[in-house]
């Protein structure tokens, strides 16, 4: 296929060699993009032009490039992941711009995500939540027959689409005080709506929140930005979830 | 360099077990050394890769009492390509009532894989199936239920059973949290280490024997080393050679490739997936192919027009003058045909004229009968995250309009030669996962790979791991040893190789090169003309891009260029085997299809006479730039399931 010509973008990226670095914005024009680019390959065109020009490509976390590893970040406007609603930055496509739009592009923004390079941030704390009780205490092999273990449907659902978080990190970035909150609801929540998820039920939340607060990330106060700006779509409700087993296990165990 | 005339070098003892073929696991697992309890923590084990065949393997060796080291070159455990998977796993737990058994997923999967896989290992696989599906649901794996609250399952291509379970289109995302939640647990117990952004680069050998590797930190490029009693490689396949595949981009071949270079054989590389519902490409800029579900063809139906270059739009073309294709030609599987014989036929269609689309090379998905006969909301429910996808990345409204679909690579069935105990010709050098040439024979059957991968890593490797443990002497060994250092230095070196070319060419430049050069001659249809072609063309290739590749930046700092460059350099050499081994096995089998050899109605056409083996490379040493490779031989032998032509029809 012939390289079609197509826009030509205004672009704003944030550069930084590293975590200690002062980081700058580095301008520099987009062209030839077409509509059916991914966001990410306009990056990778840009990316492509600064290596020949013999500079240094600009750094970005990506992996599966179909919304599902979590892996791509990016604050795109303003907005975690770009403008367009339930869409990592991977999935946003060039058709959302026209010609002569000028675009940001600034890493997710919090104390708990330090800068490693340019738009790449260091996103260990959200494994460090998990490793602290994200989990069902179930050694492999001593299971019963996976049937005899019912799950209202209803429950199941839900559950599912509290697991289907993708640990992106863009709730904190939308909060204003880079609040957790709705990434380590989604794994209290899940394993909370599940019966397998009972025996360990108190405990994990106590931990989770712990963990969270050691980190560094800020206390919710129910704006919703964070839903809104989640790519999966992952509901405010796992944080009323989380508060109201949190209460209860404190309550319990004080 | 090659012949078809068994060759055995003592190396390729697949210990398999003998006897009823139902009992070898169970005598096989009685016969095996144990470690005692209190031991096992003194037992230090690398696993490079937290897929679900690393994460899986590396949580039940912690519950052992192992001291796991757990490698990945993400910045998290829980993005590993394994994330990806959308359709679904199988387990022959025969809750549909529909005739499925251990025997028969074991049938479908060596018939399934044309006849070129081991029967001891895929038993097996068949065995511990329904044990992943307990043990996932006990982690919280939120799988789909019926109304009554038990589980669901739907169909998968090859086989007539319902035996796929599946969490909407999300499957593999809940299988890896769930493995990566037990290895979470593990790491709060602090048996797991957890060694995040670490890309290994090479395998350290100390007399002979597996003792450790050699990692990039990919923060700070340091270059790290680090030893064990063995080591476990979970590094996922190889189909980015590529270029253009399903495969998340960071997935590649350097872990396995540094291991066949330090002696592990490596088994049927030519033995590559071609997955028949992908998007269509849409241009130059192309990253990355997108996969869409096999689960799509229990309800969306395969179709072109009649007519050859029918420019119509799709609901303009009357039911009467299109061609269900798959339902003609495979009445009994219909639309369920297994992946080789699918991605083959849109093939043909669109060589015939065909194809659909802007670009003709593209077939429909249509769901519009299943839409009314279930009705919208039944569809989204089923697939709702695959259509949003699909309109995300064409524009194009799925419940409206059929999907255009074309094949792409998707899964690599060869990998790094195991025997039984997933042991590659290396001693204390394990392969799980996608990265051995394991259960799949020449085709791997949809919602396989998910079972291979935890039934290696939850109920395989804890067992035959400890058997070598126990079974060998394994002197202690720090990283102090002249073995580590000399492993440095050569990974240095050849990061600073790398760095220093400075030449003209990107590294995606010459990358899309390889893929244009392996879709066209080692992909769907191949022939010893094109085979010889396409050696030659990568040889050039790889001399090219050790005089003109650019790569930018510094080893010291966060480059991924420089991460790109190395998995490049090994894709160049890699590509040359496959097109080796689909030269040299002159026949066609499952994914392998030689022009040369089909059958009068255009079938694969095997020729167990001389090809019922696994083919096991075994890197014989370079000059320059040139690579060289032995040959070595695994026969076959079919007791059970008897060899015949394949039929879907
Ligand atoms: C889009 C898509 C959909 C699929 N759907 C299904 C499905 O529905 N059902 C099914 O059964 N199969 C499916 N498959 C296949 C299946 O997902 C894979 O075969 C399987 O997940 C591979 O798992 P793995 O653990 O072997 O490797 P991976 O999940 O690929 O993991 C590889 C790991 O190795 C690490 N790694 C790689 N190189 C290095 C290195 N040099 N150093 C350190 N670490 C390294 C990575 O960080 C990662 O952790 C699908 C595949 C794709 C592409
Ligand atoms: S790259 Fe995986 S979610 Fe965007």
């Amino acid at each position: 296929m012939a390289e079609q010509k197509g826009m030509t973008l205004n672009l704003k990226i944030w550069r930084q060699a590293g975590p200690k670095e002062k980081g700058e914005f580095l301008k520099i024009q987009a062209k030839n993009i077409i509509p059916d680019m991914s966001f990410l390959e306009m990056l990778d065109v840009v990316n492509e032009e600064l290596v020949r020009t013999g500079k240094e490509p600009v750094e970005f976390d990506h992996d599966c490039r179909e919304g599902i590893c979590g892996a791509c970040s990016l604050v795109i406007n303003g907005n975690p992941h770009g403008p367009e609603v339930a869409t990592t930055t991977c999935q946003l496509h060039m058709r959302k711009f026209k010609d002569g739009d000028s675009i940001v592009i600034e890493p997710f923004r919090a104390k708990s995500f330090p800068i490693v390079k340019d738009l790449v941030v260091d996103r260990s704390a959200f494994d460090r939540i998990q490793q602290a009780g994200g989990f069902i205490t179930a050694n492999t092999g001593a299971a019963q027959d996976a049937n005899c273990i019912p799950v209202p449907k209803k429950n199941a659902d839900l559950a599912f689409s509290s697991a289907t978080c993708i640990g992106c990190g863009a709730c904190v970035a939308a909060c204003k005080n880079a609040s957790a909150s709705l990434f380590t609801s989604a794994k209290v929540a899940h394993l909370a709506l599940l019966p397998q998820g009972q025996a360990e039920r108190e405990e994990r939340v106590l931990k989770m929140v712990a963990q969270m607060d050691a980190e560094g990330f800020g206390g919710c106060t129910n704006t919703g930005a964070c839903s809104a700006a989640c790519p999966v779509e992952i509901s405010l409700e796992n944080i009323a979830r989380m508060n109201r087993d949190f209460l209860a296990a404190s309550i319990k165990h004080r | 360099m090659a012949d078809a005339t068994p060759k055995s070098t003592g190396k390729l003892d697949s210990k398999a077990p003998s006897g009823p073929i139902e009992k070898r696991w169970d005598t096989h697992k009685f016969q095996m050394k144990l470690v005692n309890p209190a031991n096992k923590r003194k037992h230090t084990i690398i696993v490079v890769g937290t897929g679900l065949a690393g994460a899986s393997a590396a949580a039940s060796l912690g519950e052992l009492g192992y001291h796991v080291k757990a490698f990945t070159i993400h910045d998290s455990p829980r993005r590993a390509h394994s994330i990806a998977a959308q359709g679904g796993i199988n387990a022959a737990k025969n809750y549909a009532n529909d005739g499925d058994s251990v025997y028969r997923l074991f049938y479908d999967t060596v018939k399934g894989g044309d006849f070129r896989a081991r029967e001891s290992n895929v038993y097996r696989l068949a065995q511990v199936s329904t044990a992943i599906i307990d043990h996932c649901v006990a982690l919280g794996v939120p799988f789909a239920r019926e109304y009554g609250g038990l589980l669901d399952n739907r169909s998968f291509g090859g086989s007539q059973v319902s035996r796929t379970f599946y969490a909407r289109g999300q499957t593999g995302q809940q299988l890896l949290l769930g493995a990566y939640s037990s290895m979470n647990r593990q790491v709060d117990r602090k048996n797991v280490e957890v060694y995040s952004r670490r890309e290994m680069l090479d395998l350290v050998l100390i007399n002979g024997v597996a003792r450790g590797i050699t990692v990039r930190n990919l923060i700070t490029g340091e270059i790290e080393s680090h030893a064990g009693d063995a080591v476990l490689l979970c590094t996922g396949g190889y189909g980015n050679a590529y270029f253009l595949s399903t495969n998340a981009m960071n997935s590649n071949a350097t872990a396995a490739w540094r291991c066949h270079r330090r002696g592990a054989y490596f088994g049927n590389p030519c033995f590559t997936q071609i997955h028949p519902t992908c998007i269509p490409r849409s241009g130059e800029h192309q990253s990355k192919l997108t996969l869409m579900s096999e689960s799509l063809r229990n309800d969306g139906r395969v179709w072109v027009p009649k007519a050859k270059g029918d420019k119509r739009s799709p609901k303009d073309i009357p039911e009467s003058e299109r061609d269900y294709y798959l339902e003609r030609i495979y009445p009994s599987f219909g639309n369920l045909v297994p992946r080789d014989v699918a991605s083959r036929q849109a093939k043909f269609r669109v060589d015939e004229g065909r194809g659909v689309g802007p670009s003709g090379e593209a077939v429909y998905l249509d769901f519009a009968d299943a839409i009314k006969r279930l009705g919208q909301a039944a569809v989204s429910e089923k697939y709702g995250n695959l259509f949003d996808m699909y309109e995300k990345i064409t524009d194009e409204n799925p419940y409206e309009q059929p999907m255009r679909m074309y094949p792409a690579v998707h899964y690599t069935m060869g990998g790094l030669w195991v025997d039984y105990n997933l042991m590659s010709t290396i001693p204390g050098l394990h392969v799980l996962g996608e990265a051995n040439f394991s259960d799949h024979g020449a085709n791997r059957l949809g919602a396989s790979a998910l079972m291979q991968g935890l039934a290696d890593g939850y109920f395989v490797i804890p067992y035959t791991l400890g058997n070598y443990i126990a079974s060998n002497p394994l002197p202690k060994v720090d990283i102090s040893h002249d073995a580590f250092k000399a492993s440095r230095e050569d990974v240095s070196l050849r990061l600073n190789r790398l760095l220093s070319v400075k030449g003209n060419k990107t590294v995606d430049d010459i990358h899309k090169q390889l893929g244009k050069i392996m879709w066209d001659l080692v992909g769907m249809s191949r022939n010893e003309a094109g085979l010889k072609t396409a050696i030659e063309s990568i040889r050039q290739l790889r001399s090219q891009f050790w005089s003109d590749v650019r790569v930018a930046g510094e080893s010291n700092f966060k480059n991924s260029e420089l991460e790109k460059a190395g998995r490049v350099a090994d894709f160049l050499e890699l590509g040359e085997l496959m097109a080796t081994d689909a030269l040299e096995r002159r026949e066609s089998c499952g994914g392998h299809f030689r022009d040369e050899f089909q059958t009068p109605d255009n079938e694969a056409k095997r020729d167990d006479e001389h090809f019922s083996h696994v083919a096991a490379w075994e890197y014989a040493g370079s000059q320059g730039d040139k690579v060289t490779w032995t040959r070595n031989q695994e026969p076959l032998n079919f007791e059970y399931v008897h060899p015949s032509q394949r039929s879907y029809k």
